[in-house]
């Protein structure tokens, strides 16, 4: 399997040989910064041009189809707009909270992106508290939607950011609970270390019920937490106008938008690396020569595709169910899916402690 | 003069910390003293992860971005109107507060001065995550079980008291 780290000890070593030390890591802190950027825009491209050619799969239509072969251009002509459009100052609103809200939410999304271990080697921040920390930033974006919600001085606005506020922390218990389970089959939060020990069987396999169940709980959770449907109704159009970025426009809505279609690769992208083996080839054990062949095709390729997979299962979600009324999505949170969590992270830890996963 | 890439990172956090705690105490609006709280949060967790402490910052992060601003920022939304400026305070308060500022500000500058501060027992790289729920949860010497419990307690007191008030018509 190819190892990027070799790319990137060389890279190293090159920055090393014509400059001191300390300058030779700031190059390395905006390149690793650039990239993490780069591939943060090119990924939401690509998701918003996925979403709307899936939404109309599933509504039978055809989708953006002028603009390039197959509309593959329609994204970036739909960014330039974004780019160029005016940004507009809202009357008798706090203006100070009403700019530095996106960024708040922009933040916390890139923090969580850059958590991610994409491939083999290719990893930016790979602290030994990793997945605890991707929770940590990825609940900062509830202070952002808040903020913007509050600072439009609009009735909508601020509506919707109750209710996402409400949502957001209330399933953030059940991400944080699934979570929690598969730390307990792992036996590690770090995200690298996660991966390397599903060498042998990705978790969803080895940790059969539990992890399935988790599985399940957290890919509920994961949509909720994302604001998409049928839980989108912090920015129900219908009945919000568009929720908390309402009066937003320009590449300030640009950022809410972007957030939310990363947030939603994060949460494709955990629940690979937590049940379906991040970028780890599929093994079984005993079989060595198909082992063999799965480690010829890219870590990079494994991850894409089982994100790929993810990602189309949450889109599947938001066009196929009605959106749940705000008591209904609280009462499936509370009611239904906390409870169920508890009694699923006693079952792996009972698991776990006899022994008794693959 | 000769700086290292640390030191500049300490001085941007540190700057980031001393201007936005006296931003959150000088603005006259609620939520904006709240957003600045925030960032003094964050450049705190920030030290903390210069410090390769990362289950530290991690915890700062949840405990105190992620949940307490939320909860501040909730609080604030739904009890008053946070819009306005609010009114300026009495002179008997602004005496209190000026007198309890000399007091801390006495107290914190003794402390500085007189306390030796020794060499730090500071070792590189990361703790494992083992040791710090070994130490969490043990009973042992250095090992902090009880006062988790106690701390516990403290927040069972305040659940109970927080249902009494709002029951309380």
């Amino acid at each position: 399997m190819f190892d990027f780290a070799v790319v990137t000890q060389w890279v190293d070593t090159l920055l090393r040989s014509f400059l001191p030390d300390q300058a030779a890591l700031l190059v390395e802190f905006l390149l690793v910064g650039l990239c993490l950027l780069t591939a943060y825009a090119l990924i939401a491209l690509a998701l918003i041009y996925g979403e709307r050619k899936i939404c109309a799969w599933f509504q039978c239509r055809l989708g953006p189809n002028r603009v390039g072969p197959y509309g593959l251009i329609q994204p970036v002509a739909d960014m330039i707009k974004m780019l160029i459009k005016e940004l507009i100052d809202m009357n008798h609103s706090d203006k100070f909270l009403f700019r530095v809200a996106p960024f708040i939410v922009i933040i916390s999304s890139v923090l969580a992106f850059g958590c991610i271990p994409f491939a083999k080697g290719l990893e930016i921040l790979d602290f030994n508290v990793g997945i605890f920390f991707l929770l940590a930033v990825s609940s900062i974006g509830i202070v952002g939607i808040l903020l913007a919600g509050w600072s439009s001085n609009n009735k909508f606005s601020l509506i919707g950011a109750m209710r996402s506020g409400a949502q957001m922390i209330s399933y953030e218990l059940s991400i944080g609970l699934t979570i929690l389970t598969m730390v307990v089959l792992s036996g590690s939060m770090q995200l690298s270390t996660i991966v390397e020990s599903q060498a042998n069987g990705w978790f969803i396999f080895t940790g059969h019920i539990p992890a399935f169940i988790a599985f399940v709980i957290y890919m509920i959770a994961g949509t909720a937490e994302t604001n998409r449907g049928p839980f989108d109704l912090p920015e129900a159009d219908s009945e919000l106008t568009a929720g908390y970025h309402t009066e937003y426009s320009g590449i300030q809505f640009g950022f809410f938008y972007l957030a939310e279609y990363l947030n939603m690769f994060v949460v494709a992208a955990v629940a690979t690396t937590l049940f379906w083996g991040g970028w780890m080839p599929l093994h079984i054990p005993g079989f060595d020569n198909f082992n063999m062949i799965m480690d010829y095709i890219p870590s990079l390729f494994w991850f894409i595709g089982k994100v790929a997979v993810m990602i189309f299962i949450i889109m599947w979600f938001k066009w196929t169910f009605p959106r749940l009324r705000i008591d209904q999505l609280l009462r499936l949170e509370w009611k239904y899916l906390l409870p169920i969590n508890l009694i699923n992270l006693m079952l792996m830890v009972l698991i776990v402690v006899f022994g008794l996963h693959f | 003069m000769e700086m290292t890439l640390n030191e500049v990172v300490f001085y941007l956090l540190s700057t980031v910390i001393v201007v936005c705690s006296i931003l959150t105490v000088t603005t006259t609006r609620i939520l904006r003293s709240a957003t600045y709280l925030l960032f003094v949060l964050f450049a705190t967790a920030g030290l903390y992860f210069q410090m390769n402490y990362s289950f530290m910052g991690a915890v700062q992060l949840t405990v105190y971005a992620g949940g307490v601003i939320v909860l501040y920022v909730f609080s604030i939304l739904l009890t008053s109107s946070p819009g306005g400026d609010k009114e300026r305070p009495k002179r008997k308060y602004m005496f209190a507060g000026l007198s309890a500022v000399v007091v801390g500000a006495l107290l914190s500058i003794y402390l500085i001065l007189t306390h030796s501060f020794p060499a730090s027992r500071y070792v590189a790289g990361e703790i494992d995550m083992k040791t710090i729920g070994q130490v969490l949860m043990g009973t042992e010497k250095y090992q902090y079980l009880l006062p988790f419990e106690a701390v516990s307690v403290l927040l069972l007191a305040c659940i109970v008291g927080g249902i009494l008030i709002a029951r309380k018509r």
